[in-house]
């Protein structure tokens, strides 16, 4: 499926919306059906600080470990409580109700250098199996 | 366990149809197999609740026969071979000399009481064979031959609670009569079979071996005869957590080389009365002195990521052992485990801790299997 036009993506398959100066993270639908059935989620407490290019969380499938990264500095002023107690929403839907982290950010305009949308479904389908 | 870049990977007969399935296709133990279709927990539970169709051609098999294929076997297994009938099956283990294990197999009694038929698991194929011929040969006093017949050799499986009603009417046999661990040949769907009462699920269900340019015809009419009984094709991801659920050992995580078969809780398969085998006498030692480590099973008592092969294990911070397989369980709901630890902290109610990423996440003893099907 086409990936949702309003968001950003990273080469590490998560989405990235930019709403003022609080961008929300979760990971595409690629990234989902890639890891398959998702049982476990470990995600930061609100207040922890996050770092471009360091995972800032966990995502376990019945094969496998992942973690998850953000593709920008912030601090934590939400996190998916919902998701953490029903990790298969990743699953079932992974732009809406299995949103991860919100972060608070300094520069928002990072995540404009980004993957648009057609850039990421391309780079998807060339990394893909 | 995967091909090496050099060797290509092998392609299973039934590889057209699991790409029509859907199925996401990986390398394992030299060879392209599915590992899921509609999702590992779906495929996990139609095998508990119904039914599941493995492709199983990647396993490896090898014919032993001759006058002496008997004390062969009894002088390269840890079971006893002589305890078979005809038609008979019976989990069995590959020692190496210091007691170690080359692999666990099944070997099955042929229904016409000549010559074994032996089945070995994918990756340890090629060792096992050339083991097998190689220990055949230095006994110059014994009439016996060990041919690798896995390439001419189909192997599916059916597992579930309505594997025999779905077998039942495409053969002529009756199933109900053919009891756990027993074997027969006869036709299922027209072809030809050799039909075992064995698995490797923990529930009911047969295995079934063909010439292998007729397997695509019998998994065929085993998905028609299934459909209206929900059965489901299956990949390895849920093999891999219905064993687990069994107890069942996976070769390269609960056995190696290097673990005994009295470590590892198969010391049932190993009987030392019945005469010298490869590796006997080190395992006679070990088992006067009581093995140093024993394998358990284990359930998470936290909400945490799932034990996974390799992690350490702790008591109060000690590092004790180390998790050989583990899972979020799809019938139980929990993370469960099994570990390969010291023997002074083994014990049904003793606490483990798991070290998961960096933090020690507290743990369970409990008794095994996990899971145990109905009735059974």
């Amino acid at each position: 499926m086409a990936s949702p036009a309003d968001l950003r993506y990273t080469r590490t398959h998560e989405w990235v919306r930019r709403d003022g100066d609080v961008v929300t993270i979760g990971i595409t639908d690629h990234a989902q059906n890639e890891l398959g059935d998702i049982t476990y989620l470990e995600l930061p407490d609100v207040g922890a600080a996050v770092a471009p290019n360091e995972p800032f969380g966990i995502v376990e499938s019945v094969k496998a470990a992942s973690d998850v990264y953000a593709p920008i500095e912030g601090e934590v002023i939400e996190r998916n409580e919902e998701a953490v107690e029903s990790p298969d929403l990743i699953n079932s839907s992974p732009y809406d109700r299995a949103w991860l982290v919100k972060l608070r950010v300094a520069d928002p305009s990072q995540i404009d250098q980004l993957m648009n949308p057609a850039e990421y479904d391309a780079f998807a389908e060339a990394t893909g199996h | 366990m995967t091909g090496t870049a050099a060797e290509p990977l092998r392609e299973t007969p039934l590889k057209e149809r699991h790409v029509a399935l859907g199925a996401r296709l990986i390398p394992f133990a030299g060879w392209v197999m599915p590992v899921q279709y509609a999702g590992i927990l779906q495929e996990h539970h139609a095998v508990r609740n119904a039914a599941g169709l493995f492709d199983l051609n990647h396993m490896g098999q090898v014919a032993v026969d001759g006058a002496d294929a008997l004390p062969f076997l009894q002088s390269v297994t840890t079971n006893d071979v002589a305890a078979l009938e005809p038609g008979g099956a019976q989990y069995s283990l590959l020692p190496n000399e210091r007691g170690g294990l080359i692999d666990d197999i099944i070997i099955y009694r042929r229904p016409s009481g000549n010559g074994y038929f032996v089945v070995l698991n994918a990756s340890n194929r090629e060792r096992d064979v050339a083991w097998l011929q190689t220990k055949a040969a230095e006994r110059t006093d014994l009439n016996v031959t060990v041919e690798d017949v896995s390439d001419r050799t189909g192997m599916i499986a059916i597992q579930g609670p309505r594997a025999e009603a779905i077998v039942q009417p495409l053969c002529g046999l009756d199933l109900a009569s053919l009891p756990g661990f027993h074997m027969v040949e006869g036709e299922i769907g027209g072809v030809p079979a050799l039909v075992a009462r064995t698995g490797y699920t923990g529930e009911d269900g047969f295995e079934f071996y063909t010439p292998v340019e007729r397997i695509g015809e019998l998994w065929d009419a085993l998905v028609r005869q299934g459909a209206s009984e929900g059965l489901v094709p299956v990949g390895l991801g849920a093999r891999d957590t219905l064993r687990l659920e069994a107890r069942m050992p996976l070769y390269g995580n609960e056995l190696s080389d290097d673990i005994s078969p009295l470590e590892a809780g198969v010391g049932w398969a190993v009987k030392l009365d019945k005469g010298p085998f490869v590796g006997s006498e080190p395992m006679r030692t070990m088992k006067a002195a009581g093995p140093p480590r024993r394998a358990v099973g284990f359930r998470m008592l936290e909400r945490s990521g799932s034990p996974r092969h390799g992690y350490e294990v702790q008591v109060d911070g000690r590092p004790v052992g180390v998790v050989t397989s583990g899972a979020m369980s799809p019938t139980l709901g929990e993370n469960i485990g099994l570990a390969l630890v010291e023997r002074d902290v083994a014990g049904v109610g003793k606490p483990l801790e798991i070290v998961i990423r960096g933090r020690a996440v507290p743990a369970v003893q409990i008794k095994t299997p996990f899971y145990k099907r109905p009735g059974a």
